[in-house]
């Protein structure tokens, strides 16, 4: 039981430190990366993954809290993206221009697009 | 008999979330979960389902646990995917908005593979119209719409289709 409960709280710091090294990945691709839509697929990801696995290593840490931690993951997972979505469509609605290295963009040929510029 | 399935099925959904916050078994706990859940139910149901208990068939329970791992996975590898590229010095990025096609029909499975899209390697949804969906690809590997549709949403779609 002892061995036990050392494995689960070295692997719950495992899970914290993986966590906050996604975390801080995230923003210093918002620095690095040219444009909002790459900075927002840094911003996504690494938040998600990040976010989950910090919250996934306190479950391990404080075993009563892993059913309240289940829902929290589940709430990263459905609006992280979603919140990502719309601020990538509404920069696109609102004419932000992606970086030269951009190779394409079927966007623009879509008739609602043409309408609005 | 409509309704009442569907209010069956939100009061579940609520019951489970109840269960996982209070995290106790106790018999006056899960009573009063009982009673809260099929009172915020009957008022809820219309918003929250439109299909009620069809979503408990058990195909579409075993296609649920096939995908979830699957999805992780998937996740873990687009982190990875997004580290490289942040840390290495010439960041390897190939930015571009690429067109695919996808055969959901629903609002729930399109919403699905959206998540699903914008959480994996390197794509993120900019925009659904219809049946057409707008990619941000970070390293375009194709810019022909059968092409990328079969590398983007085709690997997602096998589970979808049962679970939307």
């Amino acid at each position: 039981m002892i061995i036990l409960n050392v494995i689960r709280v070295y692997a719950g710091y495992f899970f914290l430190i993986i966590g906050s090294l996604f975390l801080f990945l995230g923003p210093l691709g918002i620095l690095r990366f040219p444009d909002v839509y790459n900075r927002l697929q840094a911003g996504t990801k690494s938040t998600t993954l990040g976010a989950i696995s910090a919250l996934f290593g306190i479950g391990l840490l404080e075993p009563g809290w892993l059913g309240k931690i289940v829902i929290l993951i589940l709430f990263i997972l459905l609006t992280n993206p979603v919140s990502s979505h719309a601020i990538g469509r509404s920069a696109y609605r609102s004419k932000v221009p992606l970086c030269g290295k951009s190779v394409v963009d079927k966007c623009e040929e879509e008739h609602i697009y043409k309408e609005a510029k | 008999m409509n309704k009442i399935v569907k209010i069956l099925f939100t009061a579940v959904i609520y019951f489970v979330v109840w269960i996982l916050l209070t995290a106790s078994l106790k018999i006056e706990e899960i009573f009063v979960g009982i009673i809260v859940s099929l009172g915020i139910a009957l008022f809820t149901f219309e918003n929250f389902t439109s299909k009620g208990l069809r979503y408990f068939s058990p195909k579409r329970l075993l296609y649920i646990i096939r995908y979830i791992p699957f999805f992780l996975w998937e996740v873990i590898k687009a982190n990875f995917d997004v580290a490289y590229r942040v840390i290495h010095p010439k960041m390897p990025i190939k930015p571009g908005i690429v067109e695919v096609k996808t055969s959901l029909k629903t609002d729930t499975g399109k919403f699905l593979l959206a998540n699903s899209i914008t959480l994996t390697p390197g794509t993120l949804t900019i925009d659904v119209v219809g049946d057409r969906l707008f990619i941000h690809w970070i390293y375009v590997k194709t810019k022909d719409i059968e092409k990328a549709t079969k590398m983007i949403p085709a690997h997602f779609e096998w589970a979808l289709k049962e679970i939307e």
